[in-house]
């Protein structure tokens, strides 16, 4: 990586140099001041920079190569799912056809894409078990939130008013409790045990006429499969209440547990995650949304839907709890988890999921001898560790994390689920090799060994990327959100 | 079996097996209950080699008619804009695509500093003092922009333009049922919010004031005289607002806007059938920690060198749970740099080139219509669209003009039951004089 500062666009900015090309200009020119409102015209320019477009090149360049990405390194981030990102879903997203399609042109118009949405919800059904899906929500976020609009529109359908609570594990999500109340639940915490399962004694003591919903990641966040499964949709449903199926980890059950068999009522998929839609640096992500048959009159609209041999967007669904997403979602991240999945195929993905479970055990019981492991049995495809020993000796699971960049790692997820002390979670995936596992493992396992020989090498880490540790303090208490011509440095007002 | 995705061998996986201590990967698994455990294979389509499912796949795009062989006058809300051909270039770098939200900031500098542009570009667009780094769409944040303002002011009522887009105004009553929101449409009048009817809407139980800047109809709003019913009766003030109009129009921040939002699709990004497009988030320093979302700030390491971090994380879900400000977490980033790379090629000047650009051309067709005897029926001055009643059906209308491999403009009949054979015709920067007069008097020639 440069070491070296990269400036900011907008001080390599020089007045009077272009970066574009656009169409001619080939209509009359009319007199501005006839076609728009008189105070209607900006009087000051926006100060956007001025650049050729090699200047720009060179800018985003040497960014880029300040960024670490997952065709960069081994990039083990618990929960997040990491796998390699094929070029063939870009060259395919990239295709005059998909990229360049207006949403409201004609049905007759876009049959190809629609039929391609058409065959990844039937796709996406059979891999989650459910009755029907829809790909419009954004993301995993906006999927649990879309799921659980639809469950609270299935209760009130019913008559059943007084369901307000959404129940959610300690492990959980941030995402879970936020979405709850986002569609109007109050969220309601229930405990993990010893095991670092659902602990089905809170849960029966939290359920009642007021659940609305339980919300449940299987495996859950520590890596490990709910195995009262079964016994849990009992309870739940036994109140009237609907299982949630948090998808941020389906990579570990695919071909082997879908959530319908297991009694869940409603599932959202993350299709950035397990169908390798890239993360984009935070976004853009898609976020499906499954359900079963009683909730399928629920769906947002329009639905994605097949008459005869033509594709159609039904827009007819009286019982819908409307738009979620202007037009039919992230069709671009749509398009490549399609693809991703028919590069698969039903052996294919069932091999993903057998090796990403065969490396997060390898990896853990590597790693075993030098770290705790506060859950020791078999883990699916992600497992925790516990960062406590180290932490007597001086060293924190942060000063861990930041000891990794060293190597060239992105450190795993650390401090999550909040339940684990010290936690550091680690997600392989089924993507990377032998050798790639053993080269993290073999630094973890020096790691472990400085902290105890050598802990000011990795309090003190990182040392080789271009920035040390950044005051995060000064930036949430002095907040500098954008760059000013003038007064750079100066902080804005609170 | 063998798969360029999956590196492991045979024998790989036999020494992985032994130091974990089990004699096959199925014992891994014996954790599922038997009752749920899935046998089998998937019942779905076999794979298909890379130079066959690329063969199919392209098959399949081509069924559909896309912008690049067809002359498009479709907007509402999505256009076929000019997009700088370095963009892709630039976000095809895997160092940025394949790269997850940058929470280790000693290794995504790269991203932040990306961001921290970006935010900076829409702040001098909007003239807003802080924008995030990004959301969705432009829908889903004026949604988040209603939550706000409900959340700030304490009050439950919002008064939406009836000229705000129709999906929009979908998206938020969705997300309204939730937040007990009382959403009222303020009609609209000769194409753009009627002024002396938001008057008699507004009371004290309203949150905010949100009109599309230009509007759904293409019309310019007059944001001075809407901003001040709005402040009066002590709501908030949001716009939604096409960012490239603003490299011309006055922005909405020197207009009194408290908060700003819409989609900065038009700075780079393909309409790729509605998705993923790049919504963005803009407020006054009054609402900075009440924005939802990522924001990134600068800062300095422990050498005082100059660098940029995810801050005031406090509002956000991965810290705050269920007290968070929204429960957004992946937003559009790599989308956001796409509309950065495009700003920074326009720059100030071709910001203001290409949204000038835009008013011309449609103004243009728009004279030329009403000289082609059609009704041109809303006298508002216009950005980018008008609106043009016609004696047949617009679905009708389109279909014909699409075998002349032209896509006609949005049918509003199917938003506005007192629109029917009302088309919405958008005319951007890449139409040409002659596309434009070709499509005159094809349009002319169907209509009558």
């Amino acid at each position: 990586m440069h070491k070296e500062d990269q400036p900011l666009i907008f001080e390599g900015s020089t007045p009077g140099r272009i970066g574009y090309s656009l169409p001619e200009f080939d209509v009359p020119e009319v007199d501005l001041q006839e076609l728009i409102p008189a105070g209607y015209i900006r009087e000051q320019e926006p100060e956007l920079p001025e650049l050729s477009e090699l200047d720009i090149m060179r800018h985003y360049t040497a960014l880029s190569n300040r960024n670490h990405g997952l065709d960069t390194g081994f990039y083990p981030l618990g929960s997040c799912t990491m796998k390699y990102n094929p070029k063939i879903n870009e060259s395919v997203a990239r295709m005059n056809g998909f990229a360049h399609v207006h949403p409201l042109q004609d049905e007759s118009s876009v049959q190809g894409a629609l039929e391609l949405l058409y065959d990844l919800q039937e796709h996406l059904v059979e891999i989650t078990g459910m009755d029907a899906v829809t790909v419009q929500p954004a993301a995993g976020a906006q999927g649990e939130w879309t799921g659980l609009m639809m469950i609270r529109a299935f209760h009130e359908a019913n008559g059943d008013l007084a369901r307000t609570k959404v129940i959610v594990p300690d492990s959980a999500h941030g995402t879970n409790p936020a979405s709850a109340v986002v569609a109007g639940f109050e969220a309601i915490t229930v405990k993990s045990n010893e095991n670092g399962l659902v602990d089905l004694e809170d849960l029966r003591r939290v359920v009642g006429e007021d659940t609305a919903a339980l919300m449940l990641t299987n495996p859950n966040t520590l890596g490990l499969f709910e195995e009262n499964i079964l016994e849990m949709a009992e309870i739940i449903h036994g109140v009237g209440g609907k299982l949630y199926y948090d998808g941020a980890n389906l990579n570990a059950v695919m071909s082997k547990a879908r959530p319908g068999d297991m009694g869940f009522d409603v599932v959202h998929l993350n299709l950035h995650k397990t169908f390798t839609g890239p993360h984009g640096g935070g976004g853009p992500g898609s976020g499906p949304v499954g359900v079963k048959a009683d909730l399928i009159p629920y769906l947002p609209k329009p639905v994605v839907a097949k008459v005869g041999d033509e594709f159609v967007l039904d827009y007819d669904r009286p019982q819908s709890i409307g738009r979620v997403k202007p037009y039919y979602g992230n069709f671009g991240i749509n398009v490549r988890a399609y693809t991703y999945i028919r590069s698969m195929g039903p052996d294919g993905l069932k091999a993903v999921t057998e090796y990403a479970v065969l490396n997060a055990n390898y990896m853990m019981r590597r790693l075993a001898p030098f770290f705790d492991l506060p859950f020791d049995r078999h883990c699916k495809h992600e497992f925790v560790l516990s960062g406590k020993r180290q932490k007597k000796l001086g060293v924190r699971t942060l000063d861990i994390a930041k000891r990794l960049l060293d190597f060239g790692y992105h450190p795993p997820t650390i401090y999550f689920p909040l339940n684990v002390e010290e936690c550091i979670m680690i997600e392989p995936t089924e993507t990377e090799s032998k050798e790639t596992l053993d080269g993290f493992i073999d630094t973890m396992i020096q790691i472990a060994k400085e902290a105890e020989e050598n802990p000011e090498i990795v309090q003190e880490a990182p040392h080789t990327t271009v920035i040390s540790r950044m005051d995060e303090t000064l930036a949430a208490r002095h907040p500098i959100l954008r760059y000013k011509k003038e007064q750079e440095n100066e902080p804005q007002n609170v | 079996m063998k798969h360029r995705y999956l590196p492991m061998t045979e024998t790989d996986k036999q020494a992985m097996l032994e130091t974990i201590g089990v004699t096959s990967v199925d014992e891994l698994f014996s954790d599922i209950p038997e009752q749920v455990r899935f046998k089998g294979e998937y019942n779905i389509k076999k794979a298909k080699s890379e130079s066959a499912l690329l063969k199919e796949l392209s098959q399949l795009a081509a069924k559909n008619a896309d912008l690049r062989s067809n002359t498009s006058f479709l907007g509402a809300g999505v256009y076929d804009h000019y997009i700088p051909v370095i963009v892709d270039h630039v976000i095809s770098r895997s160092e940025f695509y394949t790269a997850y939200t940058p929470y280790q900031p000693e290794i995504s500098q790269g991203e932040l500093q990306a961001i921290f542009e970006f935010q900076t570009m829409i702040c001098e667009l909007t003239g807003m003092d802080v924008a995030n780094s990004s959301m969705y769409d432009g829908s889903t944040a004026l949604a988040e922009a209603a939550m706000l303002s409900a959340a700030h002011t304490r009050r439950k009522k919002v008064l939406i333009s009836s000229a705000v887009h129709p999906q929009s105004k979908e998206v938020l009553n969705t997300y309204a049922i939730g937040q007990h929101l009382d959403v009222i449409e303020i009609p609209y009048k000769n194409g753009v919010t009627d002024i002396q009817a938001l008057n008699e809407l507004m009371d004290q139980d309203v949150a905010a004031v949100i009109v599309q800047y230009p509007n759904f109809f293409g019309g310019i709003e007059p944001l001075k005289e809407i901003e001040e019913v709005a402040h009066k009766g002590k709501s908030l003030f949001v716009v939604s607002s096409n960012p490239l109009a603003l490299g011309v129009l006055t922005p909405p921040g020197q207009l009194g806007a408290d908060i700003v939002i819409g989609d900065a699709q038009p700075f780079g990004i393909p309409t790729a059938f509605g998705g993923p497009h790049c919504g963005y988030f803009a407020v006054t320093n009054k609402l900075m920690r009440k924005i939802p979302g990522r924001l990134v700030g600068q800062t300095v390491d422990e050498e005082g060198r100059r660098g940029f971090v995810l801050t005031l994380q406090a509002r956000e879900q991965h810290i705050r749970r269920d007290k968070a400000t929204s429960n957004i977490c992946s937003n559009q980033a790599l989308n956001a740099i796409a509309a950065s790379v495009s700003m920074a090629a326009l720059g100030k000047n071709g910001a203001k080139e290409m949204a000038i650009a835009n008013i011309q051309k449609a103004n243009y067709a728009k004279k030329a219509f009403i000289e082609n005897g059609l009704d041109v029926v809303f006298e508002s001055a216009v950005f980018n669209e008008f609106v043009v009643k016609l004696n047949k059906p617009v679905k009708e209308i389109n279909q014909k003009l699409l075998t002349s491999n032209i896509i006609g403009g949005y049918d509003l009949g199917r938003d506005y039951p007192e629109l029917q054979n009302h088309m919405l015709i958008a005319v951007t920067e890449l139409r040409t004089k002659e596309e434009i007069d070709t499509f005159v008097t094809e349009l002319g020639d169907y209509h009558a």
